[in-house]
């Protein structure tokens, strides 16, 4: 088993949800996350990011307020997963309700500690 | 756990009321913001953590807080709420007047200011149905144009006209003004009352949004009823008469999603204990020496939950209450519908009959039911040509699927055409 971090990027539509299509996303994120953890894929379920922050760094303004990228680079969250390999993950990711509304899920496998 | 199928829903609109109270009716666009932001956040906290144990307070601190921080950042340099007014100058007592705004007792305040603001005389009554489902029910444009069998774009124009309306009334309706009060609560009911309507007879298998409708509706009259400046026998006539006809919804549809004549209903799927309360409520409408056209419509759906089977329906008084209401509040669709409790009582001839004397009959000429009623007139006569040209008739005017189902079964009914016809 290896380990992967889900990065969470740019639902951007979420905005523009009405109270019911936000609450039916919410329901199918915690559905997801809970298949998940009956899978015994999710080693952590990770933590929400707020949208706003700093950027710290760089020549002309070491230290600039985020949002830093486009809208649809910023990462709303992340989760720590388990998985066999790359594939198995991307396959496991490729199952998230962000997908649907214009965010996307970066998958990136942990580096161990004894190559 | 999973939370109550509509609890976002439900939250935005008393957020919106209560947001709009704080901030003043012409910030309105701005407390839309707010509560928009507080369902984010939900959104992406909850997702991760879980619901919290009590969501409508997780959301309505997470509101409370984005006021407070709003008007503290722009309480000098934007107008808010006129009767905030000083408040907003020390935090001594702006945070316990924000903190006023968001009792129990308040929220219910909040909403009915709104509710009797939406009826705004300067808005055309349909866009005023449609301004109360977006703003107090929390309906997107898009759901809302969707309950009313309307194009997106069409409403979106209509509802943005109605919020610039609304937003340049001076203020929100003040409940304090018992003249006011009474001046405009019939046109509040009437609202109401469409509302249902709306979603009653549109409700269908393809749209389950428009049950959602009804559901909504009493929820609405039930803040009337409840609070001691709107309360009236009006009132709680229109709340029993909801009650009554929700009780019969489980009905309408069989189990293929075909609608199903009253007289033909499976009685034993009713709901009793919305009978009870229609009931209850009745009792109560009963206060005063005032009889509106829903205590008359409230009394002729209570004697039809009455009856266990259709045989035992009290059609004299029934026809006795058609007759009351055409005093009180004539319609060519009432005459329609005491027609029929007549054709019921003394036959198919006596009902059409009685459709031949409605006076002003041209203005059912786009309703399929009357068409229709004339059709299972002539059917019981064994008419059956006629029946047909009658069904075929009242065919093109079906209004949803759920009609045009219906009264194909109809022409179905009367068999193929006679020959030499």
């Amino acid at each position: 088993m290896s380990e992967f971090v889900f990065l969470y990027r740019g639902e951007t539509d979420i905005k523009k949800l009405s109270p019911q299509e936000a609450q039916q996303s919410m329901q199918q994120w915690m559905a997801w996350f809970k298949e998940l953890e009956k899978k015994g894929k999710l080693k952590s379920i990770g933590q929400p990011l707020e949208r706003a922050g700093k950027v710290v760094g760089g020549k002309a303004k070491p230290v600039t307020d985020g949002p830093y990228a486009e809208t649809k680079d910023i990462i709303g969250g992340y989760s720590l997963i388990e998985a066999r390999n790359l594939d198995e993950a991307a396959e496991l990711a490729a199952g998230c309700p962000g997908i649907q509304r214009g965010g996307l899920v970066e998958v990136r496998p942990v580096m161990p500690l004894n190559m | 756990m999973d939370p109550a199928e509509h609890l976002f829903r439900q939250e935005a609109g008393r957020l919106v009321a209560i947001l709009t109270r704080l901030f003043g009716v012409h910030n309105l666009a701005l407390a839309e913001d707010v509560v928009q932001d507080a369902f984010c956040r939900a959104l992406e906290s909850w997702k991760f953590h879980g619901l919290p144990k009590n969501p409508s307070a997780w959301l309505m601190t997470t509101a409370k807080n984005r006021a407070l921080e709003i008007l503290r950042r722009e309480g000098t340099a934007r107008k808010f709420a006129p009767e905030l007014g000083r408040l907003l100058e020390s935090e001594w007592t702006l945070a316990p007047a924000v903190e006023e705004h968001f009792e129990p007792a308040a929220i219910q305040d909040g909403q009915l200011r709104m509710m009797f603001s939406c009826i705004h005389p300067g808005i055309p009554e349909e866009t005023q149905l449609a301004l109360i489902l977006h703003l107090l029910c929390g309906f997107s444009v898009e759901e809302t144009a969707a309950a009313f069998l309307k194009k997106a774009a069409a409403m979106e124009k209509r509802i943005g006209r109605a919020k610039k309306t609304l937003a340049g009334s001076r203020r929100l309706f003040d409940l304090a003004g018992a003249g006011d009060v009474a001046e405009r609560l019939p046109a509040v009911l009437r609202a109401l009352y469409l509302l249902f309507n709306e979603g009653y007879h549109g409700a269908s298998a393809e749209s389950p949004v428009r049950g959602e409708l009804c559901a909504e509706a009493r929820r609405l009259v039930s803040l009337l009823v409840d609070n001691p400046q709107t309360t009236t026998p009006a009132a709680h006539a229109l709340t029993a008469l909801l009650c009554f006809l929700a009780a019969r919804l489980p009905g309408r549809l069989d189990a293929a999603g075909n609608l199903t004549l009253l007289v033909d209903q499976d009685r034993s799927s009713w709901d009793r204990a919305l009978i009870a309360e229609g009931r209850r409520q009745l009792g109560l409408s009963a206060a005063g020496s005032e009889v509106t056209a829903y205590h008359l419509e409230a009394a002729i759906a209570d004697l039809h939950a009455r009856a266990a089977r259709p045989e035992d329906t009290d059609w004299s008084d029934i026809i006795a209450l058609y007759d009351m209401l055409m005093k009180i509040q004539p319609s060519p669709v009432v005459a329609l519908n005491r027609a029929v409790a007549l054709a019921q009582r003394d036959g198919p001839g006596r009902g059409l009959e009685a459709i031949a004397l409605i006076t002003d009959r041209e203005r059912l000429a786009r309703y399929p039911f009357y068409f229709a009623a004339m059709g299972e007139f002539e059917l019981r006569l064994a008419r059956r040509d006629e029946a047909r040209e009658h069904f075929q008739a009242a065919l093109t005017l079906a209004r949803n699927p759920v009609e045009r189902r219906f009264l194909e079964g109809r022409v179905r009914e009367c068999g193929d055409v006679s020959p030499g016809r």
